[in-house]
C-alpha cells in the first residue's frame, strides 16, 4: 500500500506545496527541535525522502482535546497536509467505518503494515476492575493499548492523560487510571504532556523521526528535551516585569492592563517545563500568559494535585537555574526531603550538562557530527546518572494551602486603574 | 430476530456502543451504551471553587470552553456575582464561535461521510462541479480550474490506496450524489479543515489557547484591554510586552477578530448552509427517518443583557409530545437523573442533581463483551429526565423552541424551512437535525459581529471593566452556598450544579446535552432520545446499517461529554 518512492516531498508537491514552503517547513522544524540551523538542509533532505507513515490513533479516557489540537495543526500550513500524509489509518473520531470493520484495523496490524506503523495514544488508561471503565469493541482499552503500542515503531503519548493518567487519575478519581508508560513499558515511547499537548511538538517529533530515523532524546519520563527541557518562566514574555517586581495584584488592575507578571496570581511558569512561551498556539497567535491568566503547570506530573490551586503560588519556589531539568523538578515538587537533595545536586549536574551541550554544538558546527552520531551521543540526561528517583511517587494529593489573601485580596489594591488619558 | 452490535461507533466524541434488535429489516429495539467513564464529578470535589472551571472544562475538548463557562456561571450564581457587560460579550463571542465551529466540523467530518462518497469526486468533471457549486452556493472558490486541482488531489489519494479519513463511511452505502456533487462537497470538506484553523485562531485570541481556553474567570474574564484602552495612541502601552500577534483587545486585535468573524460568516452562509440544503434536497426521504421522542428541551443561550433574567438569543423552553406550538416553561427543579440502568451505585428513582452522587461500579458482562443482552445496567451514562419525561436536546430542540417562541430568529428559520419545503415537524428527524444545526450556525454567526461591535463601543466609551472581583476573597463567602447554571453546549442543554462548603467544592454534578440524547433507559424502562429515534430505522443489509449510522451521527453525540 505504501510506496517507498512516494516520499513526503513528492506527496506535498502533488498537493500544491512549493519548494520554498517546504524548505521553510524544514527550517521551522529544525528550530522547533532546538537543533543548530546547519541541520536544516539535512532535515529537509531526510523528510523529502521519507515514506508515508501509517498512524494508529487510539483514544481512551480522553476529552478529545488532543484530537482537537491535532486538527488545528498550523505548522507552516503543513499540519493539515501531514494529517493526510501520515495516512491516519485508525482514528475513531475521524475514520469512516464503524464496528468490526474498524476494529479489524487494530487486530491485524502486523499483516496490514509490514513496514511498521506509529501509534498515538490520547487519554488515560483505566486499570481498576479489569479496566472496564473504558472498553473498545468489548475489550478493555488497556489490552488494546498494550498490543498496538508494543508492536509499533514508536508510540507517542499525547496530552496529560496519556502521560500519567491526568484528569481521571487526579485526587478523587476511581478508575486506577495510568499513562501509556505504565501499561506498555516495552513500547518505544515519547510523551508529550500538556492539556492539551501543543501540536507543534507532535509535528516536530514526527519530523525528527522522519529525518533521523530515531526519536528525539527524552528524559526519564519520555518527554523530549526540545519541548520540555526548559522552564516557561525563563523565556516568558512577562519575565522582565518579574525582575522589576511589577506584578498583577488583582484581575483587571493596572498591572494586568500593562501586561505585568502573573506570578502573584498563581502563575506556575517558574515551576513548569514546557515551550509554550516560545512556540505558543495557533501559529504564535497567543498563549495563556499572554492572554492574561497564569500557567497552571499542565505539562507537569500529577499537575491537578501537585500544581494547584491555580490561583495561589506554590509554597516553595524552584531556583531559577537555566539548565535544571523536569526530572529534577518533579522531585522537588513531590519529593519532600528528597527534593532538597535533588536541587542541591543539580548545580554540579547542570554544569556537566552544559559542558556536554557546548561540546556537541561545537562539533556540530564544525560539521563533524552526522545525524547518527547526534543520536548516538544522547542528549544530556538520557544516560547520565539521575538525581535520586523519588520514592515511588504515588500522587500525594496535596492539601490545598489556604489562599494567600495578600496576593489576591482586591481590597489590598485599587482595582480601578487610573485613567492615563489626558 | 437478529442482534446487531456496533462497537465502536466511530465519528462521535468518545467510545460508544450501540446494540439493536432487527426484525424484518427494521430496528425493533435499541440500546445505546457509553463505554468510557472518567469521574470528573468526583475529582472536582475538594478543590477551590475559583479553579473548578479549569477542570470542569476538561469534560470535553471538542465543545471547548463550554463546560468551563457553565462551571464559572454556577460558581458566580452561588456567590452572587454579576459580571460586567464586557465579560458577557467576550463569553458570548467565544461560545458562539465555538457553537458555529462545532456544527460545521460535525457536518463535514462526522456526518457528511454517511451521505457522500468523497473519493467518488476523483472521477468528476470539474466544469460540471463548477457549475453546480455556483448554482447552490456562494463560495469564492468555485472555478473549474479550482475543482480540477481538488480532483487531482482526490485522485492522488485514491491512487495511493490509502484514502485515510476520506474513505467512505459505509462501503456500498449508496451515496445518491453525482460525481460532480461529490467533488463539490469533498472540496468543501477540505476547505472546512482550513477554515476551522482560522476559528482556532479566533479562540486562541480570546482564550490564550484552544482547546481548553484559559481566560475564564469567576467574575468575568482574565482578558484585559491594554492600559488606557485600545484607542490610546497606537493602542499599545510602550511597556506592554511585544510579540508578533496583537493582544485580543488591542485595536489591532479587535480588527483581527473582526476579519476572522467575517470569514466565519462567509463560510457558513456561502458554503456550509447551501451544502446542507443541497443534501437535504437530495435526501428528502431522510426527514422521514429517525423520528424521536417528540419531547424537545432547550435551556437557551447567549444572554443579550445583564439583568437577572436576560433575553436569550436562542430562547429557553420545552415542547412536549410533538406539539410544536405550545412552549412550556423550563424549571430547574424538574431536572433529575436515574441510574437504574447505568454502572453506578446509589438510590433508585429520580434524583435532583443537587443531591446527585457519582459512585461508579461496573455491572455489565466481563470481556470480551459480545452482547449486552440481559444486562440490567449497560451504560456509563446516567438517565436524565424532566419531570419524569425523557427529552431530546440539541440544535433541533433549540430551533424548534425558537420557532415556537416566535422571536426574531423565527423569521430566518421559517424562511429556510420554506425554501426547503419541509414542515417544522421534520426538525426532529435524521436530516432535520442536520438542517437545524446549519440554521442555528447561521443565526449565531450573524450575531458575532454584533457582539464585537458592542464590545468596541464599550471600550471606546472608556468602559474597561472585564471582571467583578468583589467576591474573589473567600473570607467574604458564606460557609455554605449552592449554585447551578443552565446553558447550551453545541450538543444540547447543559447544566452544572455545585455546592461550596468551607471554601471548597463539596458536591458537583454535570448533565450534558449528550447525557440527555445518549441516555439509557430510566427506572421505568423508557428509552432515551437516541434509542427511541433508532427504533423503526430500516436495516435492509445487516453488514451496512447505513440509516442507523446516519441517525446516530445526526445527533452528533459526544459520549465523553455524556458521561464525564
Amino acid at each position: 500500500m505504501i510506496r517507498p518512492e512516494d516520499g513526503l516531498y513528492a506527496a506535498l508537491t502533488r498537493r500544491g506545496m512549493t519548494r520554498r514552503a517546504f524548505l521553510k517547513f524544514g527550517a521551522a522544524m529544525t528550530a522547533a527541535l532546538a537543533l543548530p540551523a546547519t541541520y536544516a538542509p539535512r532535515i529537509t533532505a531526510a523528510i523529502e525522502r521519507a515514506p508515508r507513515l501509517p498512524v494508529i490513533w487510539l483514544r481512551g479516557q480522553a476529552c478529545g482535546g488532543d484530537t482537537e489540537a491535532f486538527l488545528a495543526a498550523a505548522g507552516p500550513s503543513v499540519g493539515e497536509l501531514l494529517l493526510d500524509l501520515l495516512s491516519v489509518e485508525y482514528h475513531e473520531t475521524l475514520m469512516g467505518t464503524s464496528g468490526e470493520a474498524a476494529t479489524a484495523v487494530v487486530t491485524s496490524l502486523a499483516d496490514r503494515y509490514p513496514d511498521g506503523y506509529f501509534a498515538v495514544v490520547e487519554g488515560a488508561i483505566p486499570t481498576a476492575d479489569d479496566g472496564m471503565a473504558c472498553t473498545l469493541g468489548g475489550r478493555p482499552f488497556r489490552d488494546v493499548v498494550r498490543e498496538v503500542c508494543n508492536g509499533a515503531l514508536a508510540t507517542i503519548a499525547v496530552g496529560a492523560c496519556a502521560f500519567d493518567g491526568g484528569t481521571p487519575a487526579s485526587s478523587g478519581g476511581a478508575t486506577g487510571s495510568v499513562g501509556v508508560a505504565d501499561v506498555a513499558p516495552d513500547a518505544r515511547l515519547v510523551s508529550l504532556p500538556g492539556c492539551p499537548m501543543n501540536v507543534e511538538n507532535l509535528t516536530a517529533t514526527i519530523a525528527h523521526y522522519l529525518a533521523f530515523d530515531e526519536l528525539p532524546a527524552t528524559d526519564s519520563r519520555h518527554r523530549p528535551y526540545f519541548a520540555y527541557g526548559g522552564l516557561i518562566h525563563n523565556l516568558c514574555e512577562r519575565r522582565a516585569h518579574f525582575e522589576f517586581g511589577e506584578f498583577v495584584l488583582a484581575w483587571g488592575d493596572e498591572g494586568a492592563q500593562k501586561g505585568w507578571c502573573l506570578y502573584k496570581l498563581g502563575c506556575k511558569g517558574p515551576e513548569t517545563f514546557a515551550n509554550c512561551a516560545t512556540v505558543q498556539y495557533a501559529s504564535g497567535t497567543s498563549w495563556n500568559v499572554k492572554a492574561g491568566q497564569g500557567c497552571i503547570g499542565c505539562t507537569m506530573r500529577r499537575f491537578w494535585d501537585a500544581m494547584g490551586p491555580a490561583h495561589a503560588r506554590l509554597p516553595s519556589t524552584i531556583p531559577f537555574a537555566p539548565t535544571i531539568t523536569a526530572d529534577q523538578i518533579g522531585l522537588a515538587l513531590v519529593g519532600g526531603v528528597a527534593a532538597l537533595t535533588a536541587v542541591h545536586g543539580s548545580a554540579t549536574y547542570a554544569r556537566e550538562l552544559r559542558n556536554k551541550v557546548v561540546a556537541r554544538r561545537r562539533a556540530a558546527a564544525a560539521g563533524r557530527v552526522s545525524a547518527d552520531q547526534l543520536q548516538d551521543d544522547p542528549a544530556p540526561g538520557a544516560t547520565e546518572p539521575k538525581a535520586p528517583e523519588p520514592a515511588p511517587s504515588e500522587p500525594t494529593p496535596t492539601e490545598f494551602a489556604p489562599t494567600e489573601p495578600d496576593a489576591i485580596d482586591p481590597a489590598a489594591t485599587d482595582p480601578a486603574p487610573a485613567d492615563p488619558r489626558p | 430476530m437478529t442482534r446487531l452490535v456496533i462497537d465502536p461507533v466511530t465519528r462521535v466524541g468518545g467510545p460508544l456502543r450501540v446494540e439493536l434488535d432487527v426484525q424484518g429489516g427494521v430496528v425493533t429495539d435499541a440500546w445505546v451504551a457509553a463505554t468510557m467513564f472518567r469521574g470528573l464529578e468526583r475529582t472536582l470535589i475538594g478543590r477551590d471553587p475559583r479553579d473548578a472551571w479549569l477542570m470542569a472544562q476538561r469534560v470535553c475538548g471538542s465543545c471547548n470552553g463550554v463546560h468551563g463557562l457553565a462551571s464559572v456561571r454556577a460558581v458566580e450564581q452561588a456567590l452572587g456575582i454579576r459580571i460586567p457587560a464586557n465579560a458577557r460579550l467576550v463569553r458570548n463571542l467565544a461560545a458562539g464561535a465555538q457553537l458555529v465551529t462545532s456544527h460545521v466540523t460535525g457536518f463535514y467530518r462526522r456526518q457528511l461521510p454517511d451521505w457522500a462518497d468523497l473519493v467518488a469526486g476523483a472521477t468528476a468533471d470539474p466544469t460540471a462541479a463548477s457549475e453546480l457549486a455556483r448554482s447552490i452556493g456562494d463560495s469564492p472558490a468555485s472555478s473549474a480550474s479550482y475543482f480540477e486541482v481538488v480532483r487531482g488531489r482526490l485522485a492522488a489519494l485514491v491512487d495511493s490506496g490509502q484514502p485515510g479519513i476520506f474513505a467512505p463511511g459505509t462501503p456500498g452505502g449508496g451515496s445518491r450524489l453525482t460525481p460532480a456533487a461529490s467533488l463539490v462537497v469533498g472540496a468543501h470538506s477540505i476547505e472546512a479543515l482550513e477554515w476551522r484553523r482560522s476559528m482556532t485562531r479566533l479562540q486562541t485570541f480570546l482564550g490564550g489557547k484552544s482547546p481548553h481556553p484559559q481566560t475564564l474567570l469567576v467574575g468575568g474574564t482574565a482578558l484585559t484591554p491594554p492600559w488606557g484602552g485600545p484607542v490610546l495612541a497606537t493602542g499599545e502601552h510602550p511597556r506592554r510586552p511585544q510579540s508578533s500577534a496583537p493582544g485580543a483587545l488591542s485595536e489591532r486585535g479587535l480588527v483581527a477578530l473582526q476579519s476572522l468573524i467575517d470569514g466565519a460568516r462567509d463560510f457558513v452562509e456561502g458554503v456550509y448552509l447551501p451544502d446542507v440544503l443541497y443534501l437535504a434536497d437530495a435526501y428528502r426521504d431522510a426527514t422521514e427517518v429517525g423520528r424521536g421522542l417528540g419531547n424537545l428541551l432547550a435551556y437557551g443561550e447567549f444572554p443579550e443583557d445583564d439583568s437577572d433574567a436576560p433575553r436569550l438569543l436562542l430562547p429557553r423552553g420545552r415542547l412536549m409530545d410533538g406539539d410544536l406550538r405550545t412552549v412550556d416553561q423550563v424549571e430547574e427543579a424538574g431536572i433529575a437523573e436515574a441510574i437504574g440502568h447505568a454502572h453506578y451505585d446509589g438510590e433508585s428513582g429520580l434524583v435532583h442533581p443537587s443531591d446527585g452522587r457519582t459512585e461508579p461500579r461496573y455491572h455489565g458482562p466481563r470481556p470480551p463483551v459480545t452482547s449486552l443482552e440481559g444486562a440490567e445496567r449497560y451504560s456509563w451514562a446516567k438517565a436524565p429526565r424532566y419531570w419524569d419525561d425523557p427529552m431530546e436536546v440539541g440544535p433541533a430542540a433549540r430551533i424548534a423552541v425558537a420557532l415556537a417562541t416566535n422571536g426574531e430568529p423565527a423569521l430566518i428559520i421559517r424562511r429556510v424551512l420554506a425554501d426547503l419545503g419541509i414542515a417544522p415537524e421534520a426538525l426532529g428527524t435524521t436530516f432535520g437535525r442536520i438542517v437545524a444545526g446549519a440554521i442555528e450556525a447561521r443565526l449565531v454567526v450573524d450575531r458575532l459581529a454584533g457582539w464585537l461591535a458592542e464590545l468596541r463601543a464599550n471600550l471606546a466609551a472608556g468602559d474597561l471593566a472585564f471582571a467583578d472581583i468583589s467576591a474573589w476573597n473567600p473570607d467574604r463567602w458564606p460557609v455554605e452556598a449552592e449554585g447551578w447554571s443552565l446553558a447550551e453546549s453545541p450538543g444540547g442543554a447543559l447544566g452544572h450544579w455545585l455546592r461550596i462548603r468551607d471554601r471548597r467544592i463539596a458536591a458537583y454534578q454535570v448533565i450534558d446535552g449528550s447525557t440527555w440524547n445518549l441516555s439509557p433507559r430510566d427506572d421505568r424502562g423508557r428509552r432515551g432520545a437516541l434509542e427511541e429515534a433508532l427504533v423503526g430505522t430500516p436495516v435492509p443489509d445487516l453488514a451496512a446499517p447505513v440509516d442507523v449510522l446516519r441517525t446516530i451521527h445526526a445527533f452528533d453525540p459526544c459520549p465523553a461529554c455524556a458521561v464525564h
